[in-house]
């Protein structure tokens, strides 16, 4: 077998995972059907005064998708665990950061880019503006890459646990609670007449952050789950 | 003459210690507490602005400064054990996590009370009690994954990782609610002198101390009970007078 490239490591990471979802799409679906009912719940909730819910549709929508991404959390690694072939993965020569972030990339284009591209959709049901609905997904498209990030950390962490899943969220929600902030603050900063460009500035740089760090300490932890 | 500097890492031996050393922080922590609340309660004058209300500050401060105190030092605790190997830095870390979450919370709760005739809320989204509160749930994460793993040393180390990762993010969440929105009060003691009575600075002071001590008392006396559930098929437990009788 020839060697392979960091970048090959990685692109055969997240092709392999992604035809491993295609071949079961109901996975994926859920996640984005579950996304789609959780905001369709709040207008049924709080009545359909379009003042308050223009006002809240951000918070809301980032809110699910914090929820919808934790509910994918768990089968980021769970099915590679059961098979064995996490340990195979363990053992490669290459190093398990690289492996761990194309398994996070993955897990992002699952999970993390459809809710940013359903998103205007649902912001049209919140009567949300035009340029409001374009920061959306801006702050999705940077925001939901850091839930994936930290998200692995708790999945490598509950791997093989009772109640994984519940347990999961618990361990993840309040780390993502910044992300959460700054990605509803950069649409409500807009509906407030001022630049998105701090909020969305920062959850750039969280995610830089992550990129930097999280792959690293998701490897730890699946050390310390596989021991 | 050679000192060995880490006889007392090893469990077996620092059970003893700890068991000694006990009643020299309880005593001292009982007493200055009721010696810090008497002055708080009764000899402090009423504040000009919160009249009689203020006097909660006395518990509040010094319960929430230990909540975030403790959370460093259980991050650091668990960070030895899972860099060092050592068990014991492990298990403090594990005994000094309800005793955080238990600061937290009444942090949180005399923060209420206090909330309620001051800003007339029980609570606010404020930056200060929204950080304290996520530090209430990074506390109750830790013993939760801590508790659902039954391997002892995966769940000393995967909890430790979460620890870090958690004393990482700790600055990240507090600036960002802090940014988010404010309404709590700035810090009244700062480096450059205070604009507080002398009697409500003693009293504060003296029961903060007393927390402390409190603090270290319930750690050794909790970690003395997982010393004995983890090492409970040892010769040396067995071999306790207290576990023979």
């Amino acid at each position: 077998m020839n060697k392979l490239s960091l970048f090959g490591l990685l692109g055969l990471v997240v092709r392999r995972d992604l035809l491993l979802a295609m071949r079961r799409r109901t996975d994926v679906l859920t996640t984005l059907v579950f996304f789609v009912m959780v905001v369709s719940l709040f207008p049924l909730g709080v009545g359909p005064e379009p003042d308050m819910l223009r006002k809240m549709a951000s918070g809301v929508v980032w809110v699910a998708a914090l929820l919808a991404s934790m509910l994918s959390l768990p089968r980021m690694f769970s099915a590679d665990h059961a098979d064995g072939t996490l340990e195979q993965m363990m053992l490669a020569p290459q190093s398990l950061s690289v492996l761990v972030l194309g398994k996070i990339l993955a897990h992002w284009m699952l999970s993390g880019l459809p809710l940013a591209l359903i998103a205007p959709v649902l912001g049209l049901q919140f009567d949300m503006s035009v340029q409001a609905l374009w920061i959306l997904v801006l702050a999705l498209l940077l925001g939901t890459p850091v839930l994936s990030m930290i998200g692995a950390i708790g999945a490598a962490l509950t791997l093989g646990l009772r109640g994984g899943g519940v347990l999961v969220s618990l361990l993840v929600l309040p780390l993502c609670i910044p992300v959460l902030i700054f990605g509803a603050g950069a649409v409500e900063a807009v509906n407030g007449g001022m630049s998105a460009v701090s909020n969305l500035a920062l959850l750039g740089a969280f995610m830089l952050f992550a990129l930097v760090f999280t792959p690293f300490v998701a490897a730890q932890a699946l050390r310390i789950s596989m021991e | 003459m050679a000192i060995n500097w880490f006889k007392y890492s090893a469990p077996s031996t620092f059970y003893g210690l700890a068991g000694k050393l006990i009643p020299f922080f309880a005593w001292p922590a009982a007493i200055l507490f009721a010696t810090g609340l008497y002055i708080g309660f009764f000899v402090a004058p009423t504040d000009a602005v919160q009249s009689e209300a203020y006097r909660i500050i006395f518990i509040h401060v010094p319960a929430s400064i230990l909540s975030m105190f403790i959370y460093l030092i259980m991050a650091g605790y668990a960070a030895l054990g899972l860099i060092f190997n050592t068990r014991l830095s492990s298990m403090m870390a594990q005994a000094l996590a309800p005793t955080g979450a238990l600061f937290a919370f009444i942090s949180l709760w005399t923060g209420a009370l206090w909330g309620k005739p001051m800003w007339g809320a029980w609570w606010v989204w404020d930056a200060r009690l929204t950080s304290e509160l996520i530090l209430l749930f990074l506390y109750l994460g830790f013993i939760a994954l801590q508790a659902s793993i039954e391997d002892p040393r995966r769940a000393d180390k995967a909890a430790a990782l979460l620890a870090i990762v958690g004393s990482v993010n700790v600055p990240i969440i507090y600036f960002s609610v802090k940014w988010w929105n404010t309404l709590h009060q700035g810090a009244t003691i700062k480096m450059t002198g205070t604009s507080m009575h002398v009697a409500m600075q003693q009293a504060m002071f003296i029961v903060l101390v007393a927390c402390w001590l409190y603090v270290i008392a319930v750690a050794l006396a909790r970690v003395r009970s997982i010393i004995l559930e983890r090492e409970r098929n040892t010769q040396w437990v067995n071999e306790l007078k207290e576990v023979q009788s």
